[in-house]
């Protein structure tokens, strides 16, 4: 296959566009022809880009696949290594296409759960309000495109005080190879609710597909949002994620996110602290080996006062595998009496292992606390020493130490099955025998 | 305690030991028998700690002249964790801490592969976790120490008081404490103390590294050693305690001639 330059790339990604009816008044047509409008002035980001400087995308436009359409036959059972029995609602999606056989939908009183297809009729007005609004698509390439080809979307929406307590779990699939598909997810969390949502990418196939994901998701004043991101896409698969969170005032946000799959995968989570008291955390974990890169970019924005952020960002590295962290925390002059603290812990398994770490505080507020710090470095020798003390070998102690690394954010997962599931991920790729 | 009939645990001879090419033990000679418990007393510097590491078999200390025969084997044969299953035991001045692994994991863990390696029964998690409960009594620990990471958030304290868990249920032979008293507040100290007395018998022996009187009020010592500048340069009774609390490390050194070792000053 020749290389193809990246303005290349872009015009056969959109020759699988379809444009809407020219006369259509339909919002959802036009935030895709006003997203595709705007593809039509982005290019694709390459190293030369401050904010790609770690992360070479370049081999990504050798692959123009089209946009998925739902063709292959997927078994059903295909997903159910994958389903959780805590969860209360399962929406899952084939190549960026709701799955209704696939899915399973509980007990909906006093919440909307389902695809943007089914709400459309019944909540189309409060979807069209946010759906686009949150996750800025005349900046960035992959989000424009994203929203240009949207086709469906998981759509929740928490009315207000309402407390769903088990969670949501949103399962992407991608069963078709040279395909792109654009999953989207949207997120309402009104004023006073709580919600936990699991977002969740898997692959069936063994080839090269590509996956550009969106997510937005709204808090209202105090709602609560716990959102865990697994990445486990297959090995030779493309992942760009986007995610953009808006908090009011006294809510809070949780994430912890994941990144075991993909040869090349790439993350922005934006939380945007917009309300007064706004709290969030965002955790993360890198577990990648052989080849794979693996770039988280977030972005903390504190625009209020007495906003607080925690953040424990790892990379377990493994082969000649490359992670990138870059945590930018904005505290804006208004963001008085702001508590953030930021840290990003590294692990090299070996030589070529390699990895980028960021952090980037831009303090504007004079009253704020704000701590970061970043490590790079193998296994502690002292804390080898300690173990060896303790009756274990040089090897198994070794191992603990790397299965702890990951242990610890895989600890602050709220939902035992998938912890264990995680675990056990965790622990067969840290353990050499 | 001296008994009759005691065996001797370790002969450490003319023991030298370099960190980062310095030379930090230059000649450390020590008899220690069964049921006996020794203090080894010193100035920051002195090489007491180090002792400590070389004794556990830490590996950024090289030894570059002696031997130290541990019950009758020699130690430097030994990796750092065969020492542990042979029943060496250090107590670390800083415990390391492991966010990730539950203390009741790591516990565990250590207890069955030195039990397994002396021949002894295992713990399934439900066994264990009655056996430590029953040992955590005499630390008078918290339950919840199990379910947190080791030692991640644990106090000074608590820390110190984990070490000497991990001793009651590895048993050694010879237990090295090393400052096990620093950062203990008086009601920690005496817990602590507490533990080790208890654990004390005529079969294992105990090395207090410290460098204040203080812990030797709690747990008595049969002997008393001041090391300085890599050597032990005086060896006497618990009564020793008392006198350099009474009038400092100086005087030792205006009487370094006294030297109990036989080691020429």
């Amino acid at each position: 296959m020749s290389t193809m330059t990246s303005n290349g790339y872009l015009e056969n990604l959109v020759q699988s566009w379809q444009r809407p009816p020219a006369a259509s008044s339909n919002w959802l047509d036009q935030l895709r022809a006003n997203a595709m409008e705007s593809v039509g002035t982005l290019r694709m980001p390459t190293t030369g880009d401050e904010e790609w400087r770690f992360t070479d995308i370049s081999p990504l436009n050798r692959l123009p696949y089209p946009a998925a359409y739902p063709t292959a036959e997927l078994s059903l059972s295909a997903g159910e290594p994958y389903y959780l029995a805590e969860t209360a609602h399962r929406l899952v999606f084939v190549d960026g296409q709701f799955a209704p056989e696939l899915s399973s939908i509980g007990d909906t009183t006093g919440i909307v759960v389902g695809s943007l297809s089914s709400l459309m009729a019944t909540h189309g007005e409060k979807i069209a309000h946010k759906l686009g609004n949150l996750a800025e698509y005349r900046n960035d390439i992959f989000t424009a495109l994203n929203t240009a080809f949207l086709r469906d979307s998981a759509c929740i929406i928490v009315p207000q005080h309402v407390s769903e307590t088990a969670p949501i779990h949103l399962l992407f699939i991608a069963n078709q190879k040279a395909v792109t598909s654009y999953p989207r997810c949207l997120v309402i969390a009104e004023s006073g609710s709580k919600v936990r949502i699991l977002e969740d990418y898997i692959g069936t196939e063994k080839d090269a597909y590509v996956t550009n994901t969106v997510v937005e998701m709204s808090l209202g004043s105090n709602a609560h949002v716990e959102h865990i991101r697994v990445q486990r896409d297959n090995q030779q698969a493309f992942h760009i994620g986007n995610c953009t969170v808006s908090l009011a005032p006294a809510s809070q946000y949780h994430s912890i996110s994941i990144t075991l799959g993909a040869f090349i995968s790439r993350y922005n989570l934006n939380i945007l602290l917009n309300g007064e008291g706004a709290e969030c955390t965002a955790d993360g974990l890198a577990l990648i080996s052989d080849q794979q890169l693996a770039d988280t970019h977030t972005f903390i924005d504190h625009v209020k006062p007495h906003g607080k952020s925690r953040q424990l960002h790892k990379c377990i590295v493994d082969g000649m595998a490359h992670g990138v962290f870059n945590g930018k925390i904005m505290v804006r002059p208004h963001a008085q009496q702001t508590d953030s603290s930021q840290l990003s812990r590294n692990l090299l398994l070996t030589n070529k292992a390699r990895v980028d770490t960021k952090p980037q505080l831009e303090i504007f507020a004079n009253d704020v606390k704000c701590a970061h710090g970043a490590t790079v470095g193998q296994l502690d020798k002292e804390e080898i020493f300690y173990l060896q003390s303790r009756g274990l070998s040089d090897l198994a102690a070794r191992n603990l130490l790397t299965y702890a690394f990951g242990g610890e954010v895989i600890d602050r997962i709220s939902i035992p099955s998938l912890k264990k599931q995680l675990e056990g991920i965790v622990l067969a790729r840290t353990q050499i025998s | 305690m001296i008994e009759q009939n005691s065996r001797t645990l370790l002969e450490v001879q003319d023991l030298h030991a370099n960190v980062n090419g310095i030379e930090i033990l230059k000649g450390v000679n020590l008899t220690i028998k069964s049921g006996e418990i020794h203090a080894i007393m010193g100035l920051n510097g002195s090489g007491k700690s180090t002792f400590a590491k070389v004794l556990a078999g830490h590996p950024a200390y090289e030894v570059t002249a002696g031997t130290i025969l541990f019950n009758g084997q020699d130690l430097f044969d030994l990796k750092p964790e065969e020492r542990a299953r042979a029943g060496v035991f250090l107590a670390f001045q800083y415990p390391i801490e492991i966010p990730g692994v539950a203390n009741n994991q790591f516990l565990r863990l250590a207890y069955n592969t030195v039990q397994s390696q002396r021949g002894k029964e295992e713990l399934d998690p439900l066994e264990f976790d009655d056996f430590v409960r029953e040992k955590m009594k005499l630390l008078e620990m918290n339950p919840d120490f199990l379910d947190r990471s080791v030692n991640e958030g644990f106090s000074g304290g608590e820390k110190k008081r984990n070490e000497i868990l991990q001793m009651a249920l590895l048993e050694p032979m010879l237990a090295i404490l090393d400052e096990t008293d620093s950062g203990l507040d008086i009601d920690a100290l005496r817990i602590v103390a507490n533990g080790v007395n208890q654990l004390a018998n005529k079969d294992n022996a105990i090395i207090l590294v410290t460098h204040y009187q203080r812990l030797l009020d709690y747990i008595v010592p049969d002997y008393v050693h001041v090391m300085e500048a890599g050597r032990i340069i005086k060896t006497s009774g618990k009564e020793l305690a008392k006198e350099l609390e009474a009038r400092g490390y100086d005087w030792i050194n205006a009487k370094s001639h006294h030297n109990a070792t036989g080691v020429q000053v």
